[in-house]
């Protein structure tokens, strides 16, 4: 491992080679692909909560101009597999459409297939289904009583997954805490909802047997996955990684799309496309977050030290499973944060409800798990009277502690929390923040100061899986990179999988010319298709810098080591005096004596006779990483190493609130952040600041909300509010590197950054402000016409009183 | 299996002025300007979003407005010029000034909003070309753009700004 001073290309200031396409419009986006003779999907949603379906009678939307096709869930159940879930509840099958029941409103029940969108869309009208409507349950504590309906009757309850860990002597540390302090926070449901939605291409050509598939999806085994449900061989199904996403944060999954579609081009014969429109992408995508419930209780001493934790995290999952209850278990890698408790009680419970599905969401359940503990820390500041960021210094791990083994069994890297702290105070002054908070509050204002102290587990392992379903034994979570140098010296390198907006391209092409001393520019990188590709965990859980970079650096190091090898041997020296130098091999001992880049092209591509014995003719390298600190599996009393890096981010915000309004105003946001090695600052700062904003929205702003009936009612922008450049403050952000053992250039993962804490650290201010009016807000999102009516009510007590 | 049209299905003629080209079309009356410029002119540069007027991913610029293309029926756009992202890009591989401010300070991630965001800074420096930040903030707040947090857009509309302030001063006036 390097130190950043070293590098010439990493860590430096250099433009995104993606962004060249993209400003011209010419990104290639799934929307933009127009195969001869593709037909447009559109489909039939269950308007009930929870319905049997008696009857579908299709035969008015086949007389519809242009259709095609009306499929149904009994057709396509009978053709195809459940889709793949992570639990073990094969009681609770997922499928693309309903089948005899639909469970939550907006769930697809009919496929209608015509020559234009507008033609299956009016088509999809005059399906006519008779739906005998379910009781319905929406709340998760509801689902969990005994007599609440049953969202899946064969599974017997609706909880899928209830698990108690207990790491260390929790009840010995409770009993010898003098102060506990108990407190319930909800994390409400939202998503990420990328600017484009989920899209989908399918095309089937009998003759050689492929699947072609375009998709605008971040997903891992996204291959397997269709062909195992289609019954497909998965060497079938040929997936094209060049694809532009537009935007995803963890949920473009699209199984249920994809196999939907799969289905039809080979039933039809011809390609079929799935573009969802907004509301589909909302409701039907099954693209919800985590909408959860935490009961917290902490014990601490006089002086604010946290010796022992007991969080209980009720998920409303929704109707279906998927990956989303894992979202439950990947907060476990870090569920200290950056604070040494000592013992922790953590129990997981997730429950089947009749609202849309979720899926992965950025931070995969780390965002709700901070905001429960970032409450809690300002909570023990309250009730001691001491300063809530004073309470977080005594409390965080030391840089001098690292690497440092939390309760749960994961060995944080490297961190210099204190430090990161120092830097944003240095130009923040505290004491002047807290001036001017009470300057704001003298002028009328509710004003308050926020804080989160937040990391972000980076790299991605999957050791979770195992940790929530023991029959699951995935002990790593590759990524690789092929490189070929060719007959004329230029070099390719290849990624294998989609990317919706990190750069991949750049740090691909930044991590090799780095290696191997050449300009960046100079190294094209392509994303073949699934059949051609070596296997990618794919950008998830912040792991591409780490995974895709560290497999880009291996695959360029074999390559250098074969070059300075076919260098030594034909100048005739040993290896150990051989010196690579931007390409060029020379004599240490006589500079001059030297091989250039095209001498050492030509001997690996045509003068096999100078090349040393038993080397490969060409210049190909290939290198699939596995996950630093991979490789093992759970300890019975479910203890795992969970994610190799943890980056650090530390929130510091001040709002003012007009009381008459419940608007919170951020007039100051301030952000220390390490991730370690950048290796592109420019992306780096691009992900904390789009985290920033998609954590007001959380925070403030986004809800799929429902009405008593289950129908979700946010169904459009309108009712479901995406920060805009008018909600998203200036926010200065303060970089400080703790550079990773683990990796190859001291690089941590980031494209969770920002999200991880805002949302704690703007329901911490709102609380500060609020406090003095004798009122709390513990429930996300704190919307401005909640806060504004809270505000008036503990006002009119106030007045009353 | 076919059955007859139905009333609005019929197309209608029409022409569009796009990218300083007339182009005659035959489309149903109910398409959308945002589908036509796609489907029937091949112009992949505005994208669909909400397609209900929120986000702003269909913006072209309608007689050098921003306007959003998905509200639209594409017959009540003819007779007025359009631009659209493919009309600002100078030609295949160079950028105008503000495509590569936006390349320079990184005003993107996934791109999909890109173009959209272009065309309203395009409008916004028609009219001001020395905008506040406030005004940038303003003159972008119907375009939402789920990955940047906008940071880095405003500063590339600002940078397009200074720079194309800084083509027009005599040379060794640049500041």
């Amino acid at each position: 491992m390097s130190t950043p001073h070293q590098f010439r290309f990493v860590a430096t200031d250099r433009r995104v080679r993606e962004d060249r396409r993209f400003v011209a419009g010419k990104g290639k986006f799934v929307a933009d692909i127009d195969l001869p003779n593709m037909r447009h999907v559109a489909l039939v949603t269950c308007p009930h909560a929870a319905a049997h379906i008696r009857a579908i009678d299709k035969s008015a939307a086949l007389k519809m101009p242009g259709v095609h096709y009306v499929l149904d869930g009994a057709e396509l159940a009978g053709a195809t597999l459940p889709l793949m879930t992570g639990l073990d509840t094969p009681k609770v099958p997922r499928r693309p459409l309903a089948f005899e029941t639909a469970r939550y409103s907006g769930e697809w029940v009919v496929a209608v297939v015509a020559d234009t969108r507008a033609q299956a869309e009016d088509a999809a009208e005059a399906v006519e289904i008779d739906y005998e409507p379910l009781p319905f349950v929406l709340d998760a504590e509801r689902a969990l009583e005994k007599n609440s309906p049953l969202v899946h009757e064969a599974h017997g309850s609706n909880v899928l997954l209830d698990k108690t860990f207990v790491w260390g002597a929790v009840e010995d540390d409770f009993k010898a805490s003098p102060r506990k302090l108990s407190l319930r926070v909800k994390w409400g449901r939202s998503s990420t909802v990328p600017i484009e939605t989920f899209g989908v291409v399918a095309s089937w050509d009998p003759w050689r047997e492929i699947l072609d598939v375009y998709a605008s999806i971040q997903m891992p085994r996204y291959a397997d996955q269709i062909g195992i449900a289609l019954k497909l061989p998965t060497s079938s199904v040929r997936v094209h990684y060049d694809v532009d996403v537009g935007g995803s944060y963890g949920v473009k999954r699209g199984i249920k799309h994809t196999v939907l579609c799969g289905y039809l081009a080979r039933r039809l014969g011809f390609p079929v496309r799935l573009i969802e429109d907004r509301l589909e992408n909302m409701r039907g995508g099954d693209a919800h977050g985590p909408e959860r419930l935490f009961d917290v209780d902490v014990a601490f001493d006089h002086d604010g030290i946290v010796r022992s934790m007991k969080m209980r995290a009720l998920e409303n999952l929704g109707a279906y499973a998927g990956r989303s209850p894992f979202q439950l278990g990947k907060p476990i890698g870090s569920i200290v944060g950056p604070y040494k408790i000592k013992s922790v009680e953590y129990r997981a419970i997730a429950v089947v409800t009749n609202k849309t599905t979720q899926d992965a969401v950025r931070g995969f359940g780390q965002a709700p798990t901070n905001l429960a503990l970032e409450r809690c820390m300002d909570e023990i500041a309250n009730v001691l009277g001491l300063d809530p960021l004073e309470v977080r210094r005594r409390n965080l791990i030391r840089h001098e502690e690292f690497p440092y083994l939390i309760p749960s069994g994961t060995l944080y890297d490297s961190g210099n929390y204190e430090t990161v702290i120092a830097k944003v105070l240095a130009d923040t002054n505290y004491d002047d923040l807290k001036k001017e908070r009470d300057r704001l509050r003298g002028e009328g204002k509710l004003a308050g100061i926020g804080i989160a102290a937040c990391l972000e587990p980076s790299g991605g392992n999957a050791t979770f899986e195992a940790l929530l379903n023991p029959q699951i034994t995935t002990s790593t979570f590759m990524d690789s990179c092929r490189i070929n140098i060719d007959g004329v010296g230029a070099i390719t390198a290849t990624m294998h999988t989609t990317s919706s907006g990190q750069g991949h391209e750049t740090l691909v092409g930044t991590v090799i010319g780095e290696v191997l001393q050449v300009d960046p520019d100079r190294v094209r990188v392509v994303r073949p298709d699934s059949l051609n590709s070596l296997p990618s965990g794919t950008p998830v859980g912040s792991r591409m810098a780490i995974m895709l970079g560290g497999a880009a650096f291996h695959a360029a190091e074999k390559l250098k080591t074969k070059l300075t090898t076919i260098g030594a041997q034909d100048l005739g020296i040993p290896l150990e005096r051989a010196v690579y130098d931007h390409g060029d091999v020379y004599d240490r001992q006589a500079p001059s004596n030297r091989r250039s880049w095209a001498d050492l092209v030509t001997i690996a591509h045509r003068n096999y006779h100078r090349m040393p014995e038993g080397f490969e003719p060409g210049l190909a390298a290939e290198h699939i990483y596995q996950v630093p600190t991979g490789g093992t599996l759970p300890t019975p009393d479910g203890r795992v190493q969970m994610y190799p890096c943890f980056s650090f981010e530390f929130h510091l915000l001040l709002v003012s609130i007009d009381p008459d309004l419940g608007r919170p105003e951020i007039v100051r946001y301030r952000l220390g952040h390490d991730c370690g090695t950048q290796i592109n600052p420019k992306i780096v700062r691009g992900m904390t600041m789009g985290g920033i904003a998609h954590g007001i929205g959380a925070a403030l702003y986004e809800e799929f909300a429902y009405n008593d009936d289950g129908q979700m009612i946010a169904q459009t922008f309108m009712d479901y509010l995406l920060p805009s450049s008018h909600e998203v403050p200036p926010v200065d952000i303060v970089d400080h590197e703790t550079p990773s053992p683990h990796t190859v250039f001291g690089q941590k993962g980031s494209g969770e950054s920002g999200y991880l804490g805002a949302p704690a650290a703007l329901a911490n201010a709102i609380n500060d402000a609020i406090r003095s009016l004798g009122i709390s807000a513990n429930t996300l999102p704190i919307k401005v016409a909640q806060l504004g009516d809270m505000i008036a009510d503990a006002r009119g007590r106030k007045a009353a009183e | 299996m076919r059955a007859t049209r139905r009333k609005g299905e019929n197309p209608v003629r029409i022409k569009l002025s796009v990218n300083g080209i007339e182009h005659p079309l035959e489309v149903e009356p109910r398409t959308t300007l945002l589908d036509c410029l796609r489907d029937h002119l091949g112009l992949k540069g505005a994208h669909a979003g909400c397609e209900h007027g929120v986000c702003g991913a269909c913006t072209v610029l309608f007689d050098g407005v921003a306007v959003r293309a998905c509200l639209m029926f594409a017959p009540q756009a003819e007779g007025t010029p359009i631009t659209t992202i493919e009309g600002v890009t100078p030609a295949p591989g160079e950028l105008s000034p503000i495509q590569d401010a936006f390349v320079e300070t990184h005003g993107m991630q996934c791109g999909y909003c890109t173009p959209a965001m272009i065309l309203a800074a395009h409008a916004l420096l028609a009219d001001n070309p020395s905008p506040t930040r406030e005004e940038i903030v303003e003159a972008i707040s119907g375009n939402l753009c789920r990955c940047t947090g906008y940071a880095q857009i405003v500063e590339a509309i600002a940078l397009a700004a200074d720079r194309m302030r800084g083509a027009n001063r005599p040379s060794g006036q640049r500041k």
